[in-house]
């Protein structure tokens, strides 16, 4: 299979609304696939539709070569959702959340406790197995979320914003699990707004906005494409500066109060700015998938 | 994939209804008192005050003890508080604050199952307490037997009518205070009226005729019929009209549902 899952033409409209226009994008076997996107751009409602939860208004979906119409439950046995907020069933213990999630995939009840047993030790919660999901730590619960879309040792893991809302420890361990499943051959489709998270896990993504697709690649490659390999940014830019910019064929944005140049060749403006324009607040810096995402999206407040 | 389709539905509902019992085992010594002790509450209430004061009930050609007419009525509201109140609350707290059903809709699992396992957990829970209040009401020889074991099916036909209706309202009201409104429109009318505490011929005839539109008068009239051990053809027909019931609002639980979480 080329393929894992293809979305041709995908759209979905609430009424006069259209929150995904048009979307195509395939999704190879074992890699992870990031959707990006300012809050609004649709991510939410792509990733809804993958897993059935949200019909179609136009365009196919189709998941290990069967289509998300026919085969939706076929296809919702084989995959793992981890949803954006935290649904864990308050009323059981962490043990039984993922137990009572694997009868839902009908796993006979002895095959459902080795895999709650073997998951809670993976995510390192074999110690609160038999505390209530309430009394969880925000990084605790979501490693229980995670644990528990995996339940079904899914082909495909789905994940809509996993670390919104952690601190950086949490983060990096939930990283480090993905990490790991990834190296265990799993395909991930991951939505997110951070780019370091995109640029660590993704190997392939879209930035998505206004529920199109701007661009799709390599995280290096997009970042080399369209903002270069360095940035500098200078604030309290002088109207010399500017004047000189102007007369030279370079990319940069004007945000005011706080100049954004965007280069390859670095290293060399940089000390010409450094020397000519600015004595202080010039820094110089490796290019990220943030400076791509901001220039193609704009710095304009979403919401 | 926009629409309800009942072709959906197979045993896999059962998990659904398996979730509400994993977690009702756990907290069940809370909820097996209020139908074991209310019985008592209400016979003691009934049956030493107000019995002194009405004495006998003239009911279908017989005089009976007030107190073994509201007998099965007290069981037929509590079948009706099972259902309904399961259905309400119960459910519109995994809809709305817990999203149990958002959960459950990211396994193999769809809409149309997720709510009929929350129907029938209702009905389910509701043959649990009739059980538990029948036998109470048994003690004091109020209850005729073996006619009256057939009030555990009915517990299940009633659980699933006022489930359905329950779980309509949960699909349709946006917020938790909002059923205030079906409670005092419909359960308290019906509780009062539907031929509990008083035979339906104490009503002016149009107020009879009314009082039929409830499903709490029918499942009133067989609980009581089936504890007299008076048994009748005419008794097919009220379980037909709870049967239709329960089927027009299981059909509009699923769709209020499906507009609600489907987007």
């Amino acid at each position: 299979m080329e393929y894992l899952m293809k979305a041709e033409g995908v759209t979905k409209a609430f009424g006069d609304f259209v929150a995904v226009n048009d979307v195509s994008f395939h999704v190879r076997p074992q890699e992870c696939f990031g959707i990006l996107g300012p809050n609004g751009a649709g991510k939410t409602s792509i990733i809804r539709m993958t897993y059935g939860f949200s019909p179609l208004t136009q365009g196919s979906l189709t998941v290990f070569g069967l289509s998300i119409v026919k085969d939706w439950r076929k296809i919702k046995s084989r995959i793992g959702v981890c949803q954006q907020e935290n649904n864990l069933d308050p009323d059981l213990t962490v043990q039984e959340n993922l137990a009572v999630f694997a009868r839902y995939f009908n796993l006979p009840k002895k095959e459902a406790d080795k895999q709650a047993k073997k998951l809670l030790a993976f995510m390192a919660l074999e110690h609160r197995r038999n505390d209530k999901v309430t009394k969880l730590s925000g990084g605790m619960m979501r490693r229980l979320v995670l644990a528990r879309s995996l339940v079904n040792d899914p082909d495909l893991l789905i994940l809509d914003e996993p670390t919104t809302g952690l601190d950086p420890q949490s983060r990096h361990q939930v990283w480090e699990k993905l990490d790991e499943l990834k190296s265990q051959g799993i395909t991930i489709l991951i939505t997110t707004h951070y780019m370091d998270e995109a640029s660590r896990l993704c190997d392939r993504l879209v930035i998505m906005d206004h529920g199109e697709i701007l661009v799709e690649g390599a995280p290096s490659d997009l970042i080399r494409k369209h903002v270069g390999q360095e940035v500098i940014e200078v604030g309290v830019p002088s109207r010399e500066l500017r004047t000189y910019l102007g007369s030279q064929d370079m990319t940069y944005e004007d945000l005011g109060h706080r100049l954004i140049v965007y280069g390859d060749k670095g290293d060399e403006l940089f000390h010409k700015i450094t020397d000519d324009y600015c004595e202080e607040s010039c820094v110089l810096r490796m290019a990220s998938l943030e400076d791509v995402f901001l220039k193609l999206t704009g710095r304009g407040l979403r919401e | 994939m926009s629409r309800v389709r009942y072709g959906r539905i197979t045993r896999r509902f059962f998990r659904v209804w398996h979730r509400n019992l994993t977690v009702y085992r756990k907290i069940w010594k809370v909820v097996f008192l209020p139908p074991l002790l209310e019985p008592l509450l209400y016979l003691a209430a009934f049956g030493v005050g107000l019995s002194v004061l009405i004495g006998t009930v003239h009911y279908e050609q017989k005089e009976v003890s007030y107190i073994s007419f509201i007998a099965p009525a007290l069981i037929a509201v509590n079948i009706m508080y099972n259902g309904f109140f399961e259905n309400t609350y119960a459910s519109f707290v995994r809809l709305y604050y817990q999203k149990t059903f958002d959960a459950m809709m990211a396994t193999p699992l769809c809409l149309e199952e997720i709510m009929t396992g929350e129907i029938v957990w209702a009905a389910s829970k509701a043959v649990v307490a009739t059980a538990i209040m029948q036998g109470v009401i048994s003690l004091f020889g109020l209850i005729h037997y073996p006619e009256s074991l057939l009030i555990l099916p009915l517990a299940f036909v009633g659980g699933i009518a006022f489930g359905s209706i329950g779980l309509f309202f949960t699909g349709t009201v946006r917020a938790i205070e909002m059923f205030n409104l079906p409670i005092f429109l419909f359960i308290t009318p019906m509780f009062l009226f539907g031929g509990t505490f008083f035979p339906l011929d104490n009503l002016p005839a149009w107020a009879q005729k009314f009082a039929m539109v409830f499903p709490l008068t029918h499942l009133v009239i067989l609980a009581r019929s089936l504890a007299f051990g008076s048994l009748s053809l005419v008794l097919l027909w009220h379980l037909a009209y709870l049967l239709l019931f329960s089927a027009v609002f299981f059909a509009l639980a699923l769709l209020a549902m499906h507009r609600h979480l489907i987007e």
